[in-house]
């Protein structure tokens, strides 16, 4: 069991938990991700470390709430226990040796881009984050990430906030005026990275995008999360779940993820309701 | 006089069209009668040939002799001498090719029924005796087992019986191993398995679950950092082999491992579960062993029409005899000599198989004949789920992050016949070093290697 110590609504869909786990703690690296289940009957779902305390020993979450995972999560609070939650699973965000990079987030994505834009401020490198929300409410992480990124660039879909447009128009008009990368790092939903590959293709710099598939163990055990990188099959939770953004087969890996939709949806519902009647 | 009737005790069981629709157990066990009259078969031979073909020496005739006089207690504590598991291996060891294929009423008819016999033996002394184990004294030595499959469990058992300080370290949120994920609660219900991890920690043994060893703690930590002077690597053999055709990652297709461990370990077979799982009409399971013939039948029970597509012929099969009956009681089809070539599909779900019809040649190096095309000979079989059950591969996870453990080029750890691996105080048995075997097998090494472990910090 895995106390949470600290729960904070960073919007009214997005949640973040400090959650007692020094095992986890002691390990984690930006990056990598976790799998938890709520409670004793819940769903094993995997979330990719948002941050760490070692010395605390506890490890941070930031989730949106999408499904009946994660409504039971959120539905605790500070002082309630977790019933399982295990990790760090998956590799590490390479970062070594990179001096110049920008980091790109779209929506809850922000909460594991920021880690990796942190850890990279952190080494000395040179940090653009390029950050993108539907609209001013649903923002995350905005001081966090000026604290770390010499340029912040805030895009919003309605243009609430910052500019109005994707994140792909400063991305592209960056790197058309001029500005190398080392290296261009894109955490966000499915399209989203699509598209940032995309961009940066253009001007061959290489991409690194996270993948959040379909996952039971986390171990390499079930495959439920295989993806096509650069025409093989790889499992994104011992492989990945960092993959070269040039490789991967967007268009496959988006159908996969839609492979429970009707269930979720009911699950939802019917979680919701119970929820409100409790 | 012994009982000389040819045919073993028919083991009870549910009707086939009744189990094909629930995951309740499929065979109900003997009753105290049938276990005496199936122990009265017994001949109680001198020179125990059953014994030899017992992969934990289990001293057969003795326990038997034991039902046969009605001390079903007494049969137990034989068995428990040898073995840490008698409820999971009565149910689900390959006996025809074990001990009861040593046995001498084999010869004419069939072979005393000693699965079975374990089965009643393990099932009456769990309902009966409601006495906790002794926890034995400290010897104070501190040894880590990693993964509560069945030969962690094994190790686990016999180290704590000695006196050891065991913690068993499990990645997944409950222990077993496969026999929590992957064999179906119909065929081994998952109370027995916990029956089984209960009785090792009243010996004192700490479950550690949620603990990945390669990822949350490493095995150099584990010694240096945590004190344990030994480790046992019983990680198993969990990584499945998909066939790399194209189409293979649509919608609909699975790895036999995600299927079970959705129907199994997260129970999404109950309506009220929160895992999903896809719920078939038409389902085609590639594959001959024994898992394909639990994801066939799981399917079935969801529900799916359930057709097995295997390369070889009915005689190659490498399921257990027994299982192939049930699939084939409960409605399940078997396309032999058939090959898949190409998944197809339809809007990003499978929709049928293609596959190359084959012809058996000469043996090749496992002895069984070589399946070879058919020249332009195809079949196409609808489906709307595919479940890849080809085989496992020992899982890497450990053999990446631990300096100085040597493996073979298949992925599994070297290790010499007692289970010392190339790391001193490193000890590894079952699938982890075998690839996938059985049960049996792997409790086996489980025990062989907490013998060593015990010479070894002795």
């Amino acid at each position: 069991m895995y106390k949470i110590v600290k729960k904070k609504e960073l919007n009214p869909t997005v949640t973040f938990m400090s959650v007692e786990a020094p095992l986890v703690a002691k390990k984690a690296k930006a990056g990598q991700f976790i799998i938890f289940r709520a409670k004793e009957d819940s769903e094993r779902i995997p979330l990719t470390i948002a941050g760490y305390d070692r010395e605390k020993g506890t490890v941070d979450i930031i989730f949106q709430i999408v499904g009946a995972g994660t409504e039971i999560l959120n539905s605790l609070n500070e002082g309630d226990f977790i019933h399982d939650f295990v990790g760090p699973l998956g590799k590490a965000t390479e970062i070594e040796g990179l001096k110049k990079v920008a980091v790109v987030g779209g929506g809850v994505g922000c909460a594991i881009a920021y880690p990796v834009a942190k850890a990279l401020h952190e080494q000395g490198a040179e940090v653009t984050s390029i950050v993108g929300f539907r609209s001013e409410d649903l923002i995350i992480l905005k001081d966090e990430f000026e604290a770390v990124s010499s340029k912040y660039i805030l895009m919003t879909d309605d243009g609430s906030a910052g500019e109005k447009g994707l994140v792909t128009t400063p991305l592209d008009e960056l790197l058309k005026s001029g500005e190398e990368f080392d290296e261009v790092i894109a955490i966000g939903p499915l399209i989203m990275m699509k598209f940032v590959v995309a961009t940066t293709k253009k001007y061959d710099v290489k991409t690194v995008v996270s993948m959040n598939p379909i996952m039971v163990d986390g171990t390499g055990m079930c495959g439920g999360c295989r993806l096509t990188v650069g025409g093989e099959t790889k499992f994104a939770c011992v492989d990945g779940p960092d993959f070269d953004g040039f490789l991967v087969d967007f268009d496959e890996a988006m159908s996969r993820g839609a492979v429970y939709k009707p269930f979720e949806q009911k699950a939802r519902e019917e979680t919701c309701n119970l929820l409100k009647q409790g | 006089m012994p009982n000389m009737s040819m045919n073993k005790n028919p083991m009870p069981a549910q009707e086939p069209d009744v189990r094909n629709k629930n995951f309740d157990e499929v065979t109900l066990g003997y009753t105290k009668e049938m276990a005496i009259d199936e122990a009265g078969r017994c001949l109680n031979c001198k020179n125990k040939p059953c014994v030899t073909g017992c992969p934990v020496q289990i001293n057969i005739p003795e326990f038997i002799a034991k039902v046969a006089e009605g001390d079903f207690e007494g049969a137990y504590q034989v068995i428990n001498e040898s073995s840490s598991l008698p409820a999971v291996c009565g149910r689900v060891c390959p006996q025809e090719t074990q001990c009861e294929s040593k046995c001498v009423r084999g010869i004419k008819g069939e072979p005393v029924a000693i699965g079975r016999l374990e089965r009643f033996v393990a099932d009456y002394h769990n309902a009966n005796c409601k006495e906790a184990a002794k926890k034995p004294e400290s010897n104070g030595h501190k040894v880590a087992v990693i993964g509560s499959g069945p030969s962690g469990l094994a190790c686990a058992s016999d180290l704590a019986k000695k006196g050891y300080e065991v913690t068993v370290f499990e990645a997944l949120h409950v222990a077993g191993g496969v026999l929590a994920y992957g064999i179906p609660e119909f065929r081994l219900p998952k109370a027995i398995v916990q029956k089984e991890v209960d009785g090792l920690k009243e010996l004192g043994v700490k479950i550690e679950t949620n603990v990945v060893i390669g990822k949350t703690i490493s095995i150099d930590e584990l010694m240096k950092d945590y004190g344990f002077e030994s480790v046992f690597i019983g990680s198993g053999a969990g990584l499945p082999r998909f066939m790399r055709i194209p189409g293979e990652n649509l919608n609909g297709v699975y790895s036999a491992n995600e299927f079970l461990t959705r129907i199994n370990l997260m129970k999404a077979y109950k309506e009220d579960s929160s895992t999903p799982i896809k719920r078939p009409q038409k389902t085609v399971v590639v594959g001959g062993g024994n898992v394909a013939m639990d994801a066939a039948r799981c399917a079935k029970r969801l529900g799916s029409d359930v057709t097995i597509v295997y390369r070889r012929s009915m005689e190659e099969l490498p399921a257990r005899a027994e299982e192939v009956e049930h699939a084939m009681e409960e409605g399940i089809k078997f396309e032999l000599l058939t090959n898949p070539l190409e998944v197809v599909g339809e809007d990003g779900w499978v929709k049928s198989i293609h596959c190359q019809k084959m012809e058996l040649s000469e043996p090749d190096e496992s002895g069984r004949r070589r399946p070879v095309a058919l020249g332009g000979q195809f079949t196409d079989i609808e489906c709307d789920c595919m479940i890849m059950s080809i085989g496992t591969s020992p899982n890497p996870l450990i053999k990446d992050t631990t300096e100085g453990l040597d493996t073979e080029s298949f992925g599994g750890i070297k290790a010499d016949e007692v289970g010392a691996t190339s790391k001193p105080g490193v000890y590894a048995g079952g699938d982890a070093v075998t690839g996938a075997a059985t049960v049996i097998l792997a409790m086996g090494a489980g025990k062989k290697a907490a013998a060593a472990i015990d010479e070894y910090l002795a």
